[in-house]
């Protein structure tokens, strides 16, 4: 063979090796967190490994649409993570356990099934024990329907209620947490009150068990987590409300109805029976538990305990009125 | 004008002569290409960020539409990589000459074959499939790759270029659009090339190859079929052998008589009018359409751009020249007439092009830096922003574009209806109509 045939052959196999080992070489040593649409698969991969006090270094990218990734019970900024682009997070993890991460952009109407699981190894000093959410130490059935058989005329004033509250009336956070707020207004009915006065002072009490900070804390969490469905207003009407209402619609149409996506119209938190007749601890086992096949996803692996708390807080303005 | 012999200058001439500039290319355009699959494959499935779609549908797009079909008519199929390894597999060797016994089949192509029939087939396969195609990364891979090994195929079967020749899709339309373009490749004598023994140029010799494009260049009278690979300038023993600066269009004076090459026309008229409502248009039902692949409304979509193509804009061109009294049968009239639709065409994929090339060509800049989507950073651009650019000159330019197209193809109808002795005035109208059809598409 003469040299330039020789020559020429290794220029050529040299520029093929190099188109085809280099972007798989740096392909295979850049692994990348994917995020896509739940209906396309959400993360990949969905399960990370971790060690305590080892940083983390993750790199995410999204193949379809803006999402966002935190993980649950951290204090982290969210961050966003963009089509084509890559997103560098690192995380400390100072407690084993297994810690889920989430979509936080609206990306979908199956935007909260985007969820992951980092798996965090290695023994801490300062072990916690799981304590057991109110809801079960009470023994409340949250999936069947507690409604207030009596709703005010008007909208109770924690303004009002304040003036008519006595130190008789029992305001604390324990009375608070484990009664609704018709099972407070009905042991009111042996004083003088009216029934008007009476509901003005369940606002007040509910007002005097949160904090200016929690309620801005809750509406924050609201926004960001549960307006979607929910609606801005907590009237049940979010940008994803009438798609997953017919999304459950044709999934119980189907044969295999129970195995598909189920959905239905989200909860009204404007509709006063159904709010007058829930405890707060009624509603933070919904938000603990989720809805069991309603749609309602579970966020006892996202939220703290307190943010639950300042959630529930910022659920009931929407039925009394509070102070500005 | 009178032409310009460019390989009179023995820069031109040596860097043409000598193997090692195009090999030089060759690896260079290879390796691209070979790393465009990969990327389609492996990197993000986001189109914007993707090398393979970033680079081969608005960057190659843009030269070949803009730069390389309009100024060097087949300069693109001089340094196309999809034939290489076939055609050195083909011969068992990159440069060295090649053996006096074939060493694949070396069949020839079939007559029934030997036309742009299967180019314009396999133009408008991918056409009907573009909205996908042109954005989904992997699909772009996999087409890349099947042209890769269809050419190698190919090459192991027939004798020369067969799938450059006969199949490539993007082949037919360069060729067609080549004959309006100033650069030829032509014989000096054609006495020489007469009484040259062996003719050396078609069938090969020690200084080099026989014809890859299966023409013999004595007998060169049009740029459609010749891909300016210039192994003829190699293996011409006389130095018989010019590439000449001409004006444009010069081709056109003698019009094409054959449907394949007319419907061409057609097929490139039809899809560039297409592409401009479909993906420049404010039609949302028309993108799901041409976007959801296999759907009830995309095989509408599919059967309304065949009629387009092939019924309506035909039909009416038909119409148009169907009264014009002459002795020539109305198929050789129909296919002499569509050359003024050559320039017509490539002005309209021109003023299409520009649109979508100048909106998007900012994704150039950041893919360079990461062509997989792998965060890398490589020229610190990763980052740019999509930005539109030169959106101020984008309608003039279209307009200009569009008008300058009218104006060259009615010359060119003048030529042609002139050269058959039929009036040119239905072609101009029908130039008109389409051209004002395209002008409210795009502005």
């Amino acid at each position: 063979m003469k040299r330039s045939e020789l020559l020429s052959r290794i220029l050529v196999i040299t520029g093929i090796i190099l188109a085809i080992g280099a972007p798989l070489y740096f392909w295979t040593s850049t692994p990348l967190i994917h995020a896509r649409m739940a209906e396309n698969g959400g993360w990949s991969p969905d399960v990370i490994q971790a060690e305590v006090g080892q940083p983390l270094h993750i790199k995410l990218t999204s193949d379809d649409v803006v999402h966002g990734f935190a993980v649950g019970q951290m204090d982290m900024a969210r961050v966003d993570i963009l089509p084509g682009k890559v997103t560098d997070v690192t995380l400390t993890f100072d407690k084993p356990g297994i810690y889920t991460f989430f979509c936080t952009r609206w990306c979908g109407l199956n935007h909260w099934r985007m969820r992951g699981t980092i798996e965090v190894s290695g023994s801490s000093s300062d072990p916690e024990p799981a304590s057991v959410p109110l809801y079960v130490t009470l023994d409340l059935d949250i999936d069947v329907p507690h409604e207030s058989p009596v709703i005010p005329s008007s909208q109770p004033s924690a303004i009002s209620g304040q003036n008519l509250v006595t130190d008789s009336i029992d305001q604390s956070t324990d009375y608070y947490r484990a009664n609704s707020p018709y099972q407070v207004f009905d042991e009111l009915n042996n004083t003088s009150l009216s029934e008007a006065q009476r509901w003005d002072v369940v606002a007040y009490i509910w007002q005097s068990n949160t904090t200016p900070d929690s309620l801005a804390n809750g509406k924050q969490l609201y926004a960001q987590n549960c307006a979607a469905c929910h609606g801005e207003n907590g009237a049940g009407d979010g940008v994803f409300a009438a798609d997953l209402a017919l999304a459950g619609e044709e999934s119980m149409q189907s044969m295999s109805g129970a195995e598909n996506l189920m959905m239905q119209t989200p909860i009204d938190f404007t509709d006063l029976q159904r709010m007058l007749g829930a405890s707060p601890a009624l509603l933070q086992g919904k938000i603990l538990r989720g809805g069991m096949g309603t749609g309602m996803p579970m966020w006892g692996v996202i939220f703290t305990e307190e943010q639950i708390w300042d959630l529930i807080a910022y659920i009931y303005s929407f039925q009394f009125e509070y102070p500005k | 004008m009178a032409k310009i012999e460019l390989t009179r200058n023995p820069l031109i001439k040596n860097a043409l002569k000598s193997r090692y500039p195009q090999l030089a290319v060759f690896v260079v355009m290879l390796a691209g290409y070979i790393f465009a699959i990969l990327a389609g494959l492996i990197g993000t499935p986001v189109g914007s960020h993707n090398f393979s779609i970033v680079f081969v549908w608005i960057a190659w797009w843009a030269i070949l539409i803009l730069v390389a079909v309009p100024f060097f008519g087949r300069g693109w199929c001089a340094v196309c990589p999809i034939p290489l390894p076939g055609e050195w597999l083909q011969r068992g060797a990159i440069l060295a000459p090649p053996d006096k016994k074939p060493k694949w089949l070396n069949l020839r192509v079939p007559k029934i074959f030997r036309n742009i029939w299967l180019q314009n087939i396999s133009f408008l396969l991918l056409a009907l499939f573009s909205s996908v195609l042109l954005t989904t990364p992997n699909i772009t891979g996999i087409v890349l790759a099947a042209m890769l090994f269809a050419a190698i195929g190919l090459s192991t079967i027939f004798e020369r270029r067969a799938f450059c020749r006969y199949l490539c899709p993007v082949g037919g339309f360069i060729g067609l659009y080549s004959q309006t373009a100033p650069i030829e490749l032509r014989i000096k004598d054609k006495q020489i090339c007469v009484t040259c023994d062996g003719k050396p140029c078609y069938n090969g010799s020690q200084a080099g190859y026989g014809c890859p494009w299966d023409v013999f260049p004595g007998g060169l009278t049009k740029n459609t079929y010749c891909g300016l690979c210039m192994e003829c300038i190699r293996t011409c023993p006389h130095d018989n052998i010019a590439v000449n600066l001409r004006p444009f269009s010069a081709d056109l004076a003698k019009p094409s008589t054959r449907m394949d090459e007319a419907f061409k026309a057609f097929i490139m008229l039809g899809s560039a009018m297409i592409y401009a409502g479909v993906l420049l248009g404010p039609w949302g039902a028309f993108k799901d359409a041409a976007y959801n692949v296999g759907t009830s409304a995309w095989f509408i979509y599919a059967v309304i751009f065949l009629a387009i193509i092939f019924v309506i804009l035909p039909g009416f061109f038909t119409l148009g020249i169907l009264k014009t009294k002459n002795t020539l049968p109305l198929k050789q009239r129909f296919a002499s007439l569509a050359t003024a639709l050559i320039p017509l065409g490539l002005m309209f994929w021109v003023a299409f092009s520009l649109s979508f090339v100048l909106t998007n060509a900012s994704y150039i800049i950041a893919a360079l830096s990461d062509p997989l989507g792998l965060g890398w950073n490589l020229f610190g651009t990763a980052n740019a922003a999509w930005q539109p650019m030169l959106t101020s000159v984008l309608a003039p330019a279209q307009t200009l574009a569009l008008v300058g197209g009218l104006i060259w193809s009615a010359r060119t109808a003048q030529k042609a209806a002139n050269e058959a002795k039929v009036s040119s005035i239905p072609v101009i109208v029908y130039c008109f109509a389409t051209t004002s059809i395209m002008l409210w598409l795009l502005l």
